[in-house]
């Protein structure tokens, strides 16, 4: 019971009974969970160095339960005025995790606009290729010959200045249904390809991510007697644990469906892009009041790392502070008990009653032909809706405040040329959005509002 | 005294007039709007007696006080006048007197109302002194003030307050920062070299009002009997109008500014009564370039860079470059609503920027066209004439716009769209667009059948030219660039549909 041993130190008595009593509690939750699986990835508590980590039942890979979601790295901008990723940060950024515990970064050859594997490997190159995992993916959404999607899966040897990828992913299936997925990695010979390669020691473990219906996934699973998925990185919070939006699948269904087959999940929007820490007000006092001391995103990262089958939690960390945070949060990992699951599933509940847009900032539809900046608009709104500002009628009491405060922070957040306005339906982005957010629709809206503020005729 | 409280009142009223032309937010518009209101020529062309009248009576009470506190440019040439007497104290009886050049006034003042009636407006504009200034004001000095309006916007922002925002920084027209530099540089010498010269030479206020001040009832006067001769009054004033051999004052010139009585150690000058005892465009053509229009999804992406070239992917995130869009020939310029007519609005307005500095919405800028040069005019490059805004038409001092209501203002046709297919996308691309119809805020575009028999076909937007009311959101939404598929035209005259 190492672990109750550090927190006595540094906390006082009564928080030491206390978190004891917590201990002992998600220990008999842990216990429970792992006695149903039936090949166990159990829990391996090691707190050396704080961090937790999670056993891969397939390989032994001793993986931090806390991943590095490389598709948020910070940005600066360059002499030509281009956006480009900020190296030094990415090597700081990257240093303090490797030196606190993490060492499971997760790319692929579309983020950052093409430069997160390049900038990931920079950085990772400081370091021994033995003491970290490295997971990217095959991302040939526009063009999937077996001759291009060859090309990219070289690339990303070649950005990676790496032999071997330890964890490899059919990037992002489910959107287009089973359809397009025979049509990316089966037609083509992909899948094939990528199993001989599995063999050869050129991916040691392979797997998909998935934003879809049940039915593919369902399909999916179905697969696995064949290909044998190592591992699969599912979308999995405590909202859509239950609650999934649009066409994604609730995450109690895929965990469990996993789980039954002892495939070890790597877990992606464990915050739901930030919207899990930008709460509305009145939630955050909610889970404040239950938890001062801790941060509102530590309990989203809490529920993702209670599921004993998890193997990481991946986290896109601009800022030192969310790195310091979500290292706090995870070394080592206190797991949730049934009351804060409980607690957390009514939470979910109280979201919900809350009309954010689910995006994520996942830029998967940017660039839009037409120059809109999708992602800041939507963000936009759903931080009014959160901080209340977004109102019914103009007799509303605090009608003023928040007109000025969305229309004003509605120019800082968008450029005039790039707002809602300007979108003239095309479409283009529809297809691109792994949350099936109706774009364009919600652009429109977002403009009758905007409109109805300026013109300041609210009914 | 009597100087120190007309200094004051001048510094008040510059000071406010200045802000109202550098104001970003609206916010002094009403507050101060009424002292645009209150200069002298904006009032003449606004036919608005009672000010004209006001002004005349107050200079026939007390002399040219006008051009002492309420012309802004003759406070201007004062300070700098002013700053020059600060770096040496000889400098401040650095004048000396000078017979009045009548005949170049008065040629001035004829050439001025030949040029009002004429319509050379940009004679007018340049020569009108308020909207000279305005013109300084408005254009180079906002430039440093919405810099700084800015930067407490970024603040403000860091610190998640909406009290400052930022706006734009743009050259509105490159003619008119030139004639203001121009016009900085050319005061500045006088100023900084003779006083008011400008003021009683070249003004037609100046030399107007001047005529009326002959007569004023209140003037200073000087003493002969406390008089020592010592030159210093004479030397001091900047309208070179106190000849000491006569022991008289040019009151045509004299600007009241009270100088002289300041500057006499005798106190043998007084202001007092004076009847008392004595003692002493064309044809439109339409963009016929096929390649100037603008192509949106085949445009070069800002950030494709790192990606290889034998590698197709699409990449997640950067935004698209956005062309900038021109300016399309209208086949009559558009003049806001309130102007009444285009004809009307260029008889009124002296081009003194004060409605293109407060337009929050980027339309108005000065033209460029040689015979109404510096007159705002209308474009939808970086906005539209938004319905709830109507800035230019509440703080037009010379009734170039007159006031007309959000309502009034919703339903005045200053002009009317007409589609350009060649550069529709829904038309040549068969896009599905109607980004124009849908922001239309009267209704007045609709999107038909391309083929009517062919309900298959692509839609393509007409424009009902009744309803329209050219309020431009169509050609600013309107995807194609760098030419909008749609082109508001002005109308001569405007009028209420």
């Amino acid at each position: 019971m190492n672990s109750k041993d550090n927190t006595a130190k540094v906390i006082g008595r009564r928080d030491f009974l206390k978190s004891a009593g917590l201990s002992a509690l998600t220990l008999g939750l842990a216990a429970g969970c792992s006695g149903a699986a039936t090949t166990s990835s159990a829990v391996t508590s090691g707190t050396e160095g704080g961090m937790t980590y999670r056993t891969n039942p397939g390989n032994g890979d001793k993986v931090s339960i806390l991943g590095y979601g490389c598709m948020r790295w910070p940005m600066t901008r360059n002499q030509d005025g281009k956006d480009v990723v900020d190296q030094d940060a990415v090597n700081r950024l990257v240093d303090y995790a490797i030196e606190h515990g993490v060492n499971y970064f997760d790319t692929a050859p579309v983020y950052l606009q093409g430069q997160s594997e390049k900038a990931t490997a920079v950085a990772l190159a400081r370091h021994p290729r033995e003491s970290y995992f490295i997971a990217t993916k095959l991302s040939n959404f526009s063009n999937w010959t077996r001759e291009n999607s060859m090309l990219m899966y070289r690339k990303s040897f070649e950005n990676l200045q790496t032999d071997y990828i330890d964890y490899y992913l059919l990037h992002s299936i489910g959107g287009g249904g089973i359809k397009h997925f025979n049509e990316r990695y089966v037609d083509n010979g992909m899948l094939d390809f990528l199993m001989e390669e599995r063999k050869k020691g050129k991916i040691r473990n392979l797997g998909f991510s998935f934003h879809g219906n049940k039915e593919c996934f369902d399909y999916m699973m179905g697969l696995h007697e064949t290909v044998h998925w190592d591992f699969v990185q599912i979308q999995l919070n405590y909202v859509d644990w239950r609650h999934a939006t649009g066409n994604n699948t609730d995450a109690e269904y895929l965990y469990s469906e996993l789980h039954k087959r002892g495939i070890p999940s790597v877990i992606m929007e464990p915050l739901l892009g930030g919207r899990l820490s930008k709460v509305p007000d009145h939630v955050a006092e909610t889970l404040k009041t239950r938890n001062p001391g801790e941060s509102v995103a530590s309990w989203a990262f809490r529920f993702a790392g209670t599921y004993p089958d998890v193997l990481c939690v991946l986290s896109g960390m601009t800022y030192m502070e969310h790195l310091q945070d979500n290292l706090k949060t995870y070394s080592p990992l206190r797991l949730l008990d049934e009351q804060e699951l409980e607690f957390l599933e009514e939470t979910a509940q109280l979201m919900m009653k809350y009309p954010t847009i689910p995006c994520n900032d996942c830029k998967y539809c940017m660039p839009c032909p037409y120059g809109i900046d999708i992602p800041a608009i939507l963000l936009h709104y759903n931080k009014c809706v959160n901080e209340g500002n977004v109102v019914r009628a103009a007799s509303d009491e605090n009608y003023r405040k928040s007109r000025k405060a969305f229309l004003v922070g509605y120019d800082r957040a968008v450029e005039k040329l790039r707002q809602a306005d300007h979108c003239i339906g095309c479409n283009t982005c529809v297809s691109h959005c792994p949350q099936n957010i109706k774009i364009p629709m919600e652009l429109q809206r977002i403009n009758a509002y905007v409109e109805h503020l300026k013109q300041d005729n609210l009914e | 005294m009597l100087r120190k409280i007309r200094i004051v009142l001048a510094a008040i009223c510059f000071l406010c007039i200045t802000l109202l032309f550098m104001d970003v937010t609206g916010a002094l518009h009403p507050i101060f709007g009424w002292l645009a209101r209150l200069q002298f020529l904006p009032a003449l062309l606004a036919m608005n007696v009672g000010i004209v009248a006001l002004l005349i009576v107050l200079t026939l009470l007390f002399g040219r006080v006008y051009c002492s506190v309420i012309c802004p440019m003759g406070v201007f040439q004062d300070i700098i006048s002013w700053f020059r007497g600060k770096l040496k104290k000889k400098n401040r009886y650095r004048f000396s007197y000078s017979p009045a050049r009548n005949w170049v006034r008065y040629a001035f003042l004829a050439a001025f109302i030949i040029a009002l009636i004429a319509g050379i407006h940009v004679f007018v504009a340049i020569l009108a002194p308020y909207s000279a200034y305005g013109r300084i004001a408005g254009t180079l000095f906002a430039l440093v003030y919405q810099a700084f309006n800015n930067l407490f916007a970024f603040v403000a922002e860091h610190y998640e307050s909406y009290s400052f925002y930022s706006r734009d920084i743009w050259f509105k027209g490159l003619s008119t920062v030139i004639v203001s530099v121009v016009t900085l540089i050319v005061f500045f010498i006088f100023a900084w070299k003779k006083g008011r010269m400008y003021c009683n030479t070249v003004c037609p206020v100046g030399t107007l009002l001047g005529l009326v001040s002959r007569f004023s009832v209140f003037v200073p006067v000087i003493d002969t009997d406390k008089c020592r001769n010592c030159g210093l009054c004479s030397r001091r004033c900047k309208s070179s109008c106190i000849n000491m051999k006569e022991h008289t004052i040019d009151y045509s010139r004299c600007v009241a500014c009270m100088d002289c009585i300041d500057a006499c150690s005798e106190g043998a000058i007084s202001y007092r009564f004076r009847y008392g005892r004595s003692k002493s465009r064309e044809s439109s053509t339409e963009p016929q370039n096929q390649g100037r229009r603008m192509f949106i999804a085949s445009t070069v992406m800002a950030t494709a860079a790192a990606t290889v070239k034998a590698q197709e992917m699409k990449v997640d995130g950067g935004l698209a470059k956005i062309q900038k869009k021109e300016i399309p020939q209208r086949r009559a310029p558009l003049k806001p609503a309130g102007s009444m007519s285009i004809r009307n609005f260029e008889q009124h307005c002296t081009a003194c920027q004060l409605c293109v500095s407060a337009c929050p919405n980027g339309v108005l800028r000065p033209s460029v066209s040689l015979l109404t040069l510096m007159q705002p005019e209308m474009s939808f490059e970086r906005g539209f004439c938004r319905p709830e805004c109507t800035t230019c038409s509440d703080i037009c001092p010379a009734g170039a716009i007159v006031a007309v209501s959000k309502e009034e203002k919703s339903s005045i046709q200053i002009g009317h769209a007409e589609v350009t297919y060649d550069n529709c996308l829904a038309y040549s691309d068969g896009v599905k667009c109607g980004n124009c119809a849908r922001h239309c805020p009267t209704g007045a575009i609709s999107m038909v059948y391309k083929n009517p028999e062919d309900k298959n076909s692509a839609r393509i937007p007409v424009v009902n030219e009744e309803h329209c009311i050219g309020c431009g959101a169509c050609e600013y939404l309107c995807p194609s660039r760098p030419f909008s598929a749609i082109t508001v035209h002005g109308h001569e005259v405007h009028k209420t549909i």
